[in-house]
């Protein structure tokens, strides 16, 4: 069909400006792109010769040509390191409890809201759920260190329910794990909600029809209409997420954290900035920032190639 | 009829009210900093304002107003997001109608796509980042914020997507008709996309107006600082230059910290209602592929 369009076009041109044509349509689509070309190509591959720093130790005024080259050093010290086994850790835990409560919490929610049938309260439902994915994390994180003080709402409740004693959530290393989880989640959830409710809205009503003159109750019906017909979708995403295990939020961490929970909180992004644009570490900072890349990297790879092969998906 | 029976019926009462206490979970807590804003800042400290404001006044805000680098730190923020979205969409929605002709018209374009995709998968990080910006001389430039993420892989992905199911015989009819790509590109195809090109803009200029960090470590005067950074100083790092020293020990510092909070996410809670309908119809046309 596209061949067509093009010879369709030529037609109309006289001879001399066909053969021109040949090379000017394709130059005009060339064009299109430039502007994108040479924008990542500076500020997305230029950066990539930088990388060369992971191996040197990098001196600003010897630069990139003049630092001495220490070969693996950066690295040899990274893994001997017992704090940066521990940030790993700590990275490792934050990026997969959120992973799995970011695919459970949406889905479940996406099952219960739609048997909403009354339009309006669904919609609305929808716009209370989806805002705060959209406010920053400089904002959550003043609210949270508001709500959840030592005289902040969420203690003084505990305090009146329970008589409790009021809890550190951001001082306590555990408190500080399952808060910055939890908040996540309570960020995210509802936007993750789309994906789900677009599956959902998929499905061929006549499959619940003849379920009914069967005489299928409704849950019955949702555990064997609705919940295979979005298996492919929850496949998708859950094989997607895999190459964000090594993500645990810079932006929520930077905002919550404090050194007094480094031990239990602290995550290779943080340690890199605070290591490469505090400390002036550039080249160990580089080392393990390339470390966390090239992991992500392949892991990207292999949860594309899953997708594929378990769903048929492909981003473009 | 499932839905005339008795257990579905009591599922259902439940359902309506487990649902709406979520959604009131998700909207609580700004809801309580905005009353603690309002309040007089002996009950805000007592921890005394739970959902109503106690003393109604309007004295943090005006303080936080008169504050002139939060005044300064606004039209940064204005400025950056207004030009940043602008060229964002320029740039990336061209360059999704080009990729999104196959590849026998426009040969080349699988290498683009990979050239861009790679961009995706692999990051150089953020040393090497702050190093080029170092040496381009982009230090304190408005330009450090908008370009170095102008380009945004995903959103043109999505775009390119929209573009592949917009109908054949309108691109087709604007050929015959005589126009070249880039009038077709400006003249159908993007009235056409309306909902995924809004669906960008809102997610870009929502990127814009909360992104701090590149403020923080590209501005290092306070008059180039964006709101996001400004507000990050403030409320995280509880730094409190540009105010009267002495209203500040007479005001409750939690009223003050609720009010920037608040204004902080005021934008946001502006363009969202009106944006909420195109970008669920954009990410589900643009995820969703048949």
């Amino acid at each position: 069909m596209d061949a067509m369009t093009s010879t369709d076009h030529n037609l109309k041109t006289t001879p001399k400006a066909r053969k021109r044509s040949g090379y000017r349509v394709p130059l005009v689509l060339h064009l299109m792109v430039l502007p994108a070309v040479l924008l990542v190509f500076v500020f997305s591959y230029l950066p990539m010769g930088g990388i060369v720093m992971a191996f040197q130790d990098y001196k600003a005024n010897l630069g990139f040509t003049g630092s001495p080259f220490v070969g693996l050093k950066h690295f040899r010290y990274m893994f001997e390191n017992d704090y940066f086994m521990k940030i790993t850790m700590n990275t490792l835990i934050f990026a997969c409890s959120k992973i799995i409560l970011n695919l459970i919490v949406p889905f479940s929610f996406a099952l219960l809201l739609n048997e909403v049938r009354h339009m309006g309260f669904k919609r609305s439902i929808q716009t209370m759920v989806y805002l705060p994915h959209f406010l920053s994390w400089v904002t959550l994180s003043g609210i949270l260190i508001d709500l959840l003080g030592q005289t902040g709402v969420v203690n003084q409740l505990l305090t009146f329910l329970f008589g409790m004693k009021p809890i550190f959530f951001l001082g306590d290393g555990t408190w500080f794990r399952l808060t910055i989880i939890f908040s996540d989640v309570w960020k995210e959830f509802g936007f993750n909600t789309i994906i789900f409710l677009a599956a959902l809205s998929g499905i061929n009503p006549a499959l619940y029809e003849a379920a009914e003159v069967d005489g299928a109750t409704r849950l019955k019906q949702t555990l064997h209409i609705t919940i295979p017909s979005l298996t492919p979708i929850l496949i998708v995403v859950a094989t997607l997420a895999l190459g964000s295990v090594l993500n645990a939020n810079f932006d929520q961490v930077f905002n919550l954290y404090s050194p007094m929970i480094y031990q239990q909180g602290d995550i290779i992004d943080t340690f890199v900035y605070r290591e490469g644009l505090l400390s002036g570490q550039f080249s160990f900072a580089t080392a393990v920032s390339l470390f966390k890349s090239l992991i992500g990297l392949v892991l990207i790879i292999i949860s594309y190639r899953l997708a594929y092969r378990f769903a048929g998906y492909r981003i473009f | 009829m499932y839905h005339k029976t008795l257990p579905y019926r009591v599922f259902n009462l439940l359902n309506y009210i487990v649902l709406a206490g979520i959604s009131i979970v998700c909207l609580l807590p700004l809801y309580h900093l905005l009353m603690v804003s309002f309040s007089d800042t002996s009950a805000a400290n007592a921890g005394r304002v739970t959902l109503w404001p106690i003393g109604f006044n309007w004295d943090a805000y005006a303080q936080t107003f008169g504050n002139h680098n939060f005044v300064t730190s606004l039209w940064v923020s204005v400025k950056r997001t207004v030009i940043g979205t602008a060229l964002a969409l320029a740039v990336n929605s061209i360059a999704a109608y080009a990729l999104s002709k196959d590849n026998h018209v426009f040969r080349g374009r699988n290498i683009y796509l990979w050239y861009f995709v790679i961009t995706m998968l692999f990051s150089a990080g953020l040393v090497p980042g702050y190093i080029l910006i170092l040496k381009l001389g982009l230090l304190n430039n408005l330009f450090a914020l908008i370009l170095p993420g102008l380009v945004a892989v995903y959103n043109i992905i999505l775009l390119l997507n929209f573009f592949r199911s917009v109908p054949k015989e309108l691109e087709e009819a604007a050929f015959i008709d005589g126009a070249g790509y880039l009038r077709t590109f400006i003249s159908i195809f993007l009235p056409v996309s309306m909902p995924a090109i809004a669906t960008i803009a809102l997610f870009t200029m929502v990127g814009h107006w909360n992104s701090y960090f590149d403020g923080l470590i590209y501005m290092k005067g306070a008059e180039n600082l964006p709101l996001a950074s400004f507000m990050q100083t403030l409320i995280v790092q509880g730094n409190t230059t540009g105010f009267d020293p002495a209203v500040i020990a007479n005001m409750s510092q939690r009223t003050l910290r609720a009010s920037q909070i608040f204004i902080s996410a005021l934008p946001i809670l502006l363009v969202y209602p009106f944006l909420q309908r195109f970008f669920v119809k954009g990410i589900v046309i643009g995820a969703v592929k048949e």
